[in-house]
């Protein structure tokens, strides 16, 4: 029997502690739009997004209206275009990122995943035509997100690939100076990526995936706060079976409301994605919960350790939640989008190596991380050498966000507004990796991928 | 509540919850609203919580022409009258959430 406190609970949560649905993407398979054509291509493409995703919007608005629950954002992720794109005669792919930005605006989303390679272990003439291409379309475009994936467990990291996305992210942040280096906020290189993940700029829609499917990501940093802060002073057993049931509650309104939009879209239900994603607004953000825990500034020793606790206690929670989960499911820890790792990093508690740290132990990487403009593009590719090592090693998913911000230094910011935020620039080592990242070449798949 | 555990008239339920500093005539503004577009009360039940008047009605909108979309700005608007807030959301956003 429902009691009034449990109610209340629930509105408290919605109303107070910003729990929100953050996103409800549609998955949709590009594969049926290639075309020696590109303009045929791109016509297929757009006629198929907008048909399929005509009513994700007021689909998402109506769900959340009944269910009382805001869903922050309606977002679609699409085959990596890399691959619909490459029997397509042109060596310039800009025309089908300006194709999912028409798309997009059509049906009223604000972003669209999927301008994406997969180049782990190489790079084919598509993926090339690809890479080269992200810079422009980053720069002409508004709502395309890119994301490339150069490292896996099976295969190793191609350090190609590596070497090849630092000058990229150089490139797209001088064609995007004029705002902050806005591109290279919707750009994501990857290790062991999954094909699920709902959640920008990293979501693409994977090649084992159904025709169309809804995936979901749910938010809930302030819930999961005003939790752990009730059990101040309590054993660690406590503390996590606190997080747990917060996780739980949290993910059972992303499995109805996912379940709800897909049935009412006629597509298959995919995952829940259970990461708990913080966004700029105060008291949403992991930072604080690793605060309440009792570090006295996320960053300082211990915080690696609570933040393990923090993500398997999500996924605890979130596993008996929901029928799937899937995508990167685990704590968020963006600097520029969580109000608590910005103050960290302004009063000099938080630096790189120590985000890398917590990298080990959370989902997803070093995520809009804002680094001085001067940056050489080789000490790029070295910190996303070093995330990929973290991913390939430990058979997890790892991810670089990085914005070389144009003409700042530390000390300045980056301002992006909305839920990317605003970043403080962070410093980064000044002694070169560049003969390390100029060998070339792949470094080889660990001996624990040996698995069959 | 014993309502919400009775499966028979699944779907068709609604929770409204007032909250806001208590004063007269906040019961009837909001039933008067029900009566009006034929939702039947199932259940209510108030405490005070913080100092706040809590109250949770349960409602069958099974025989109201009313969508649940309407419901809410009208009750919204009410609210707004009676300096409290008035919110209406499907029971299974409660149930998913608290119950397997």
């Amino acid at each position: 029997m429902l009691t009034i406190q449990e109610i209340m609970e629930t509105v408290t949560m919605v109303q107070e502690e910003h729990l929100d649905i953050r996103t409800i993407t549609l998955g949709i398979s590009l594969r049926d739009c290639a075309d020696a054509d590109p303009r045929t291509a791109c016509q297929k493409i757009y006629n198929k997004i907008t048909r399929l995703a005509g009513n994700l919007v007021p689909i998402g608005e109506d769900i959340a209206k009944e269910y009382g629950i805001p869903i922050v954002n309606k977002r679609i992720s699409v085959t990596p275009i890399s691959l619909v794109a490459e029997s397509s005669r042109t060596d310039d792919y800009l025309i089908f990122a300006e194709t999912l930005d028409r798309a997009a605006a059509e049906v009223g989303v604000n972003f669209i995943g999927g301008f994406s390679a997969l180049v782990h272990k190489g790079i084919t003439g598509g993926d090339k035509k690809l890479l080269d291409s992200i810079p422009n379309a980053l720069d002409k475009t508004e709502r395309v997100c890119a994301s490339v994936n150069v490292a896996t467990t099976k295969a190793g990291i191609n350090m190609d690939a590596v070497a090849l996305m630092g000058r990229l992210i150089k490139d797209v942040a001088f064609r995007t100076a004029d705002r902050d280096g806005l591109g290279c906020a919707k750009l994501v290189v990857f290790a062991n990526v999954p094909e699920d993940n709902p959640f920008m700029a990293g979501a693409f829609h994977g090649i084992g995936e159904p025709e169309s499917v809804i995936n979901v990501g749910v938010s809930g940093p302030g819930v999961v706060k005003r939790a752990v802060e009730r059990v101040k002073g309590s054993d660690f057993g406590t503390l996590a079976e606190t997080v747990k049931k917060s996780a739980f509650k949290i993910t059972r309104m992303g499995e109805l409301v996912g379940r709800s939009a897909a049935a009412r879209l006629g597509v298959p239900f995919g995952i829940v994605d259970i990461s708990l994603a913080p966004t700029p607004a105060i008291g949403d953000s992991v930072a604080e919960i690793l605060e309440a825990m009792g570090l006295e500034r996320c960053g300082t020793h211990g915080t690696t350790a609570a933040l393990a606790l923090l993500n398997d206690a999500v996924k605890k929670g979130g596993a008996m939640a929901s029928s799937y989960v899937g995508g990167l499911s685990g704590a968020f820890i963006p600097v520029s989008e969580d109000s608590g790792m910005i103050r960290s990093v302004e009063e000099k508690a938080l630096h790189l190596d120590k985000l890398e740290a917590m990298t080990c132990v959370c989902s997803v990487g070093l995520d809009m991380i804002a680094v001085p403009g001067d940056t050489p593009a080789e000490t790029i590719s070295a910190i996303i050498a070093d995330e990929m090592a973290i991913g390939m090693i430990n058979q997890k998913t790892t991810a670089v966000r990085i914005i070389p911000a144009p003409g700042k230094q530390v000390g300045d910011y980056v301002e992006f507004g909305g839920l990317l935020g605003r970043a403080p620039v962070m410093p980064v080592h000044r002694f070169s990796a560049a003969d390390f990242v100029g060998r070339g070449g792949r470094i080889p798949a660990p001996i624990h991928s040996l698995s069959n | 509540m014993k309502y919400l555990e009775n499966d028979e008239s699944r779907g068709k339920r609604i929770i409204i919850t007032v909250i806001g500093p208590d004063r007269v005539g906040i019961i009837a503004g909001v039933t008067c609203i029900l009566a009006a577009n034929n939702f039947n009360i199932l259940d209510i039940s108030q405490t005070i919580m913080q100092e706040f008047l809590v109250m949770v009605l349960i409602v069958d909108s099974e025989n109201s022409g009313l969508d649940l979309s309407m419901l809410k700005d009208r009750l919204a608007a009410k609210g707004a009258e009676m300096g409290v807030q008035i919110d209406a959301q499907h029971e299974d956003a409660f149930k998913f959430m608290h119950r397997l």
